[in-house]
């Protein structure tokens, strides 16, 4: 069903630095703010609800609403790792809908390149974790998890290195056009799959970069979107979903996304035949390949032989993909690429995106966020929004 | 006979964490024992063991030994980590799949669907950890 109130995306703001060695979190989440408030053409005294994620400094958003001096009758925190900014969208949508607020602020920022976080290191959620004595001293790390899911893909389905690499072939011929991206150089399909084996089968070019940064977005009611003006985007339908190993009865090829894509398409009354223009979540290749099959944009187990048609290139492909690069070349802020995918979407209805990887008169954009682990538990939320006069 | 298995090496385990929920799995795997738990209410097995049966809520969850005997899910060779291993997902006989690591094993001849059986190694700690290897031909 859908939300007789059409609420819009006003601002967004990417920070960009990748690596912020002089600068602390909370100052961060203030950059961006402040961006996506002036890109909206509004001040902070605009704002009465302020959505972050679980890991920003101090309990849910109270901190960070000290920080930066908000006045606040509406706050949301809600956690699903990388996938959290596009669930606070969703959640925005419904407060704006149901009166609790007008102007939402959303804000990510996080420095795991300056602190030296180690990819290889092992997420430990602490002592009260019930899954912990029966996960963690298998050593459990991000790429073997996800080498897991990449490993039964290909034993299912035939999928090869070959065309995962693709994936990446695609976001980097996007991000040689971007200057503020971490990794220009256009690869081909030899070089990825001749970089080192990290985890069976993910080599080191399969797997997103690490970087600092952050971003924001500005989500308002019709009333002050009319106010701003057309660079607004309309919010068109939003579904978010959890998946987990289900008391030991799970499969590796489905992520999250074969619920909330549904939920997102119903509620804006598209198909994926639609979409002009996706954000695809991008931490590994096989994170592309699997929710690109779930959202259905193609069948499960074609996913292959989709991206190696070449159709995730802006200008030559059906399903032009991550034209920032991702968080495969572009940037991963904070280890949590949701908050990208939403603003490059923006971008490419705005006509903002660079000229090379515009896609002409696009008028509907999806974006999709992945957080935890597609190999253990894992949030989806995907967000489908059109030009402002769609 | 069969040929011996390649023998790469392993790290040190470390000790698992343990609640009053888990006490007993980890007790018994000081007698080289795996445990489950089903539930009496509804009859199922679940993993990993709960007091409060995940099926239908019920708080009659009882523990029972596990053949040891599964296959492989889905592994990955975690070949940059110090001391190299194999992360996998063992669906085991009962029908439950667990996480664990693949050890006394050739790295390059690994298969999905590849029979494992359970092996257990010393922890840090008092208790050990259960881990499979692939089961032998002979």
């Amino acid at each position: 069903m859908s939300r007789s109130c059409k609420v819009y995306i006003a601002g967004v703001f990417e920070h960009p630095t990748r690596k912020a060695v002089d600068k602390t979190i909370a100052q961060l989440h203030a950059e961006v703010a402040i961006g996506a408030l002036k890109d909206a053409g509004l001040t902070k005294s605009d704002v009465d609800g302020y959505f972050c994620d679980g890991v920003a400094p101090g309990l849910g958003g109270m901190s960070m609403a000290e920080y930066m001096g908000l006045d606040l009758t509406y706050t949301d925190s809600t956690e699903t790792g990388g996938s959290s900014y596009l669930v606070h969208v969703g959640h925005a949508m419904a407060a704006i809908a149901a009166g609790k607020c007008k102007v939402a602020l959303i804000t990510l920022a996080g420095r795991p390149r300056s602190e030296g976080v180690k990819s290889l290191a092992a997420r430990d959620y602490g002592n009260d974790l019930p899954e912990r004595g029966f996960e963690m001293p298998y050593a459990p790390v991000i790429t073997n998890m996800y080498g897991m899911a990449a490993k039964r893909h290909m034993h299912e389905f035939g999928t090869t290195s070959e065309q995962l690499a693709w994936i990446k072939v695609a976001a980097s011929h996007h991000a040689q056009h971007n200057e503020n991206a971490m990794l220009r150089n256009v690869v081909t399909v030899e070089d990825v799959v001749n970089s080192p084996v990290i985890s069976d089968p993910l080599h080191r070019l399969d797997c997103c970069v690490i970087s600092d940064g952050g971003g924001a977005l500005v989500v308002v009611s019709p009333e002050i979107a009319k106010s701003l003006g057309d660079r607004c985007v309309k919010l068109l339908g939003q579904g978010e979903a959890i998946k987990h190993l289900n008391s030991g009865r799970f499969d590796l090829t489905h992520t999250a996304a074969v619920k909330s894509g549904p939920i997102a398409f119903a509620e804006a009354g598209v198909t994926p035949a639609d979409i002009d223009y996706a954000s695809i979540y991008d931490s590994f290749t096989i994170t592309v390949l699997e929710t690109i099959e779930d959202l259905g944009f193609c069948a499960k187990g074609e996913g292959g032989k989709f991206v190696s048609d070449g159709n995730l290139i802006s200008g030559t492909g059906k399903l032009p993909f991550n034209t920032d690069g991702g968080g495969l070349c572009n940037n991963h802020p904070g280890n949590r690429g949701g908050m990208t995918k939403v603003i490059e979407a923006v971008r490419q209805l705005r006509g903002e995106a660079h000229a090379k990887v515009q896609v002409p008169d696009c008028t509907l954009a999806l974006a999709h966020g992945t957080g935890g682990s597609i190999a253990q538990r894992t949030g989806a939320a995907t967000l489908i929004m059109g030009r402002n006069d769609a | 006979m069969s040929q011996p298995q390649k023998q790469n090496p392993e790290r040190a385990y470390a000790e698992p964490s343990i609640n009053m929920e888990t006490e007993a799995y980890w007790d018994a795997t000081k007698q080289d024992k795996l445990l489950l738990k089903s539930c009496e209410d509804c009859g199922e097995t679940h993993w990993y063991p709960r007091a409060i049966c995940p099926h239908c809520s019920s708080s009659n969850t009882v523990w029972f030994e596990a053949s040891g005997k599964g296959k492989i899910y889905s592994f990955s060779v975690m070949r940059r980590a110090e001391i190299p291993y194999v992360m996998a997902y063992v669906t085991l006989a009962e029908g439950v799949t667990i996480l664990t690591n693949i050890v006394e094993c050739d790295f390059e001849t690994l298969e999905i669907d590849q029979d494992v059986e359970v092996v257990f190694r010393a922890t840090e700690g008092d208790q050990a950890l259960p881990l499979f290897r692939p089961t032998s031909q002979d």
